[in-house]
């Protein structure tokens, strides 16, 4: 084999094809397209939800209704139309399985190529899966073993009927109905997603977590997640997602809600795989998330994700220290290519004393892709002794990406200690030139500088995952990544 | 009547004074139109996120003051750099005062804009270089439309300005509320050195509004140092536009020392339009009570092989706010730029806040770019250190502070405006040290 350069990498990076492109035909219960008060209300009746919830949809919607779509982001894209989107869809096989056995084998099959198949899930290390498959969960794990310590894991339609003083007390309580856009969009017409509640005081035994994909064509996915931990309680929460390949766009504009109360810690890991569109920019996901932790007294709220898909990204996985001595954090890899574009980053508001906080961010743009780091450290006037640190470093492969960073830094507390860094590189000759010094072919040493590169965000990965992650990695980098 | 609406009727009356055949009766007619559609930046522009102009709009300025303003030079001796020899191009309430004035047409040329714009020998230049490097934005806009007077400094090919030249414009307070609108023009030829001061004064209390805008051209190996001394009365407030053009292997260094003034803005941009160019940003900014100082800088680099370095220190005290703003973009073809940027603050009040954005644009893999932004406060440790070998806390605290902005204070280089910007700093910090740095 020849020499691996730069440039081979970049061939490579260009004209590698999504490997998780296929479709499931499942017969699928799909709403008319559009969205009006109806489409709201039958959503709500289809989930057979109390009256409340429907209210509450309903004065999002309202909020939604008079809202405008944000510009402010360093993206371009076409624009959704929000009235030719069916808003609700569900594997039409509704009732919940008990085993395995008894779940669609094509559905099965399905899981199977993404290399999650339940039989290995259920074998490996105690991972309890909910499986969302187009907005319905079909398949809970490990239930029982959870349920013994009193912690609740189940979709949020469920919580809403079993669960409605936990789930009336916190939902929204961290993003609001008018937070924005595209969380009103979500609050209105979200189908499904996951719900947990670990008690005072309980160490969630095993990593949570939970599978998403779009299935559907035509669908848009608005997923919400609610995670409650409650004092002095520790959970892990996994989320990862792949879709399968389709021209149209796809909208997905999930709303993730975690809440720490006193002494508690939350661990949420995403790996984001959805589909990134063809090598000439046509289809791929529109992904806008809200996503916002939290922190009561000396809770601890860690952010850990691994941005490989999405033609259109648009996230900010938040932390509200709002409790003295609380801890927020941020890790991130994004990574973009071809025609992807991602605008990603964290907000850190510091409202306790002693609250601290840590942001790691490291972005790799290849093709033509734009990659920007966008992040607001606040410190409120009551936050004393609050210290921060930020490091946003990326990378750049070609010289027809971009990469941007627009870090807001605002402080108005003279006792903050704030610190910021960004840097932005090629993987440097003088680098490789090292490497094949000491008899590393450049291949393997493109490898290492890349690896390196991630390493800090990588090693914040639960195990279970960081395989996934370094897999997922791999497809964009293949032939580079060891 | 609002200051918009009073600035639109004012420019009719102001455009009936002037020739018709002016060579820029065009671009003024261009330029009012955009501050018509655009008016005053609101906080809801992303790049005035941080600055409210609203309280000093409220104020009722006179637009055109009257002519018969004279200044003894004892009244305002102090703000000269008199320990050195300087041409002086002097402004009081925005009209040229030859009395104290010290120009120049013997090889270069450091005069006024208005004969710049009127006589036919310098219309070339004109022709060339206004309105070439400004912004289109309303602010620069309203200042092009009401362009009438400021500094023209031109400086051909192979010539080295043996001494300084200093810009300064007094506002006497003889008008209950002033509006300003200064507009210099700077063109260095190639291989040549200038070196530029530039100062706004307010001489009492009363409100003044400075609009100003300065274009520099420096071209192939041209070398620009410009000093801008921003220590006004807490009354005063500046919008200063300085943008600067740079061809091949030019050097050009802005030094901002923001000590005053109510409210101060300061949109710096430079624009690298050849290769190996050399831009350099330094700032120390001190601030007290409710001033407000934002610093707005945009590097561009458009071509190969360019450098570019920002430093920025702040101390804000009281309720003071500082804002600082950064945007470095690096073009596609700007390939091997070495882009630094650096921004360190220090809050030694409760009520002080700083609101940082250092932003990077790249679109060029092979670069070498970094920020770094910091906000913190004195080191107690080094403060301790300090005291228990019997320094006050005082001078212990000033020292630090000293150290802290010595970085941007080092390069300058005229000596005798360090000696004055350090005493300046002494000042603001309510000590006197037993030494010169």
């Amino acid at each position: 084999m020849g020499k691996f350069t730069e440039d081979d990498l970049k061939k490579e990076l260009e004209t590698k094809e999504y490997e998780y492109g296929f479709y499931t035909d499942i017969e699928s219960d799909t709403f008319p397209i559009g969205l009006n008060e109806e489409v709201v209300r039958a959503i709500s009746m289809k989930k057979e939800e109390p009256e409340w919830m429907t209210q509450w949809r309903l004065e999002a919607f309202e909020h939604w209704k008079q809202m405008v779509e944000p510009e402010w982001a360093n993206v371009n894209y076409v624009k959704p139309d929000f009235q030719a989107i069916s808003y609700y869809s569900a594997p039409s096989k509704k009732p919940k399985y008990n085993s395995i056995d008894e779940v669609d084998p094509e559905l099965l099959d399905t899981f199977n190529r993404l290399g999650i198949s339940l039989e290995e899930q259920k074998k490996l290390a105690g991972v309890a899966v909910d499986i969302v498959m187009d907005s319905v969960s079909v398949a809970t794990t490990f239930k029982s073993t959870l349920a013994e310590k009193g912690i609740i894991f189940c979709s949020i339609s469920e919580a809403i009927k079993e669960h409605p003083e936990l789930v009336k007390k916190y939902i929204g309580s961290v993003v609001p109905q008018r937070d924005n856009f595209y969380a009103a969009l979500n609050s209105a017409v979200f189908s499904d997603g996951s719900f947990c509640y670990i008690p005072k005081g309980v160490r969630c035994p095993m990593e949570l977590s939970t599978y998403f994909r779009i299935n559907q064509a035509g669908t848009g996915q608005f997923e919400r997640t609610l995670v409650i931990a409650d004092e002095d309680s520790y959970v892990s929460y996994l989320e990862g997602c792949t879709a399968p390949s389709r021209d149209e766009n796809q909208l997905h504009a999930a709303v993730v809600e975690l809440i720490a109360l006193d002494g508690a810690e939350i661990k949420y890991s995403t790996v984001q795989n959805w589909y990134p569109g063809g090598k000439d920019g046509k289809g791929g996901v529109y992904n806008f998330v809200t996503k916002r932790g939290l922190c009561e007294k000396n809770a601890k709220i860690s952010w850990t994700q691994v941005e490989t898909g999405s033609a259109i990204t648009w996230k900010y996985p938040s932390c509200i220290l709002k409790g003295d001595n609380s801890i927020g954090e941020f890790y991130s890899i994004a990574v973009t290519n071809n025609f992807q574009q991602a605008d990603t980053g964290t907000k850190m508001i510091h409202l306790g004393k002693n609250t601290r906080s840590t942001i790691i961010s490291k972005g790799i743009s290849a093709g033509k892709s734009q990659n920007s780091y966008r992040g607001l450290v606040k410190i409120g006037p009551r936050a004393k002794n609050a210290r921060n640190f930020s490091q946003c470093d990326s990378l750049l492969m070609g010289n027809e990406c971009g990469a941007h960073t627009f870090p807001y830094i605002e402080v108005s507390n003279k006792t903050a200690q704030i610190e910021h860094e960004a840097t932005t590189s090629k993987i440097g000759e003088d680098q490789i030139f090292y490497c094949n010094q000491r008899g590393i072919d450049t291949e393997k040493a493109i490898a290492l500088i890349v690896n390196g590169f991630s390493k800090e965000v990588l090693n914040k990965l639960p195990m279970e995952f960081a395989v996934e992650a370094q897999k997922l990695l791999e497809i964009s980098l293949e032939g580079s990544v060891g | 009547m609002s200051l918009k609406d009073k600035l639109l009727s004012s420019y009719i009356a102001f455009e009936d004074h002037l020739e018709e055949d002016s060579p820029i009766h065009d671009i003024r007619n261009e330029a009012i139109k955009v501050f018509e559609a655009e008016g005053f930046p609101t906080k809801k522009l992303e790049a005035w996120k941080y600055t409210s102009l609203n309280s000093l709009l409220k104020e009722n300025y006179s637009i055109f003051p009257k002519q018969d303003h004279s200044l003894e030079f004892k009244q305002v001796k102090k703000y000269f750099l008199h320990d050195v020899d300087t041409y002086k191009v002097v402004f009081v309430d925005g009209v040229y005062s030859s009395f104290l004035s010290e120009t120049t047409h013997d090889k270069i040329d450091v005069c006024l804009l208005s004969a710049a714009l009127n006589k036919p020998k310098y219309k070339p230049v004109i022709e060339a270089y206004f309105n070439k490097a400004a912004k289109q934005d309303s602010l620069s806009s309203l200042n092009t439309a009401f362009a009438k007077e400021g500094a023209y400094v031109f400086i051909p090919n192979h010539k080295e300005v043996e001494k300084p030249i200093e810009i300064i414009n007094f506002s006497t307070g003889n008008e209950a509320a002033i509006m300003l609108q200064p507009r210099n023009l700077i063109v260095v030829g190639e291989n040549s050195h200038v070196q530029i001061i530039e100062r706004h004064q307010s001489l009492s209390g009363n409100a003044v509004f400075t609009n100003s805008v300065t274009e520099i051209f420096a071209e192939k190996r041209a070398y620009v140092d410009y000093y801008k001394i921003q220590n006004d009365n807490t009354n005063a407030s500046l919008i200063d536009n300085t943008n600067i053009w740079q061809e091949q292997e030019s050097n050009c260094r802005v030094h901002t020392f923001s000590f005053g003034g109510k409210l101060t803005r300061n949109n710096l941009n430079f624009y690298q339009k050849g290769e190996r160019c050399d831009s350099t940003l330094k700032g120390i900014t001190i601030l007290e009570d409710k001033q407000h100082v934002d610093h707005n800088t945009l590097v561009h680099h458009i071509e190969p092989n360019c450098e570019s370095h920002q430093d920025y220190k702040g101390i804000f005290g009281d309720a003071s706010t500082g804002v600082f703003n950064g945007k470095v973009v690096v073009e596609k073809e700007a390939q091997k730029t070495d882009a630094f940027q650096q921004n360190n603050n220090i809050l030694i009040h409760d009520k002080a806040t700083i609101n940082a954005k250092p932003q990077l644009e790249i679109f060029a893999d092979d670069v070498k770019c970094s920020h770094g932004c910091t906000i913190g406060q004195l080191d107690e440790e080094a403060l301790f250190y300090m005291r228990s070998r019997g320094i006050a806390k005082k001078e212990a605290r000033a020292l630090l502070m000293y150290a802290f902005a010595n970085n941007v204070l080092e390069s300058v280089k005229i000596p005798e405006l360090k000696v004055r910007i350090n005493k300046l700093i002494a000042n603001k910090i309510g000590v006197r040290l037993g030494f010169e740095l």
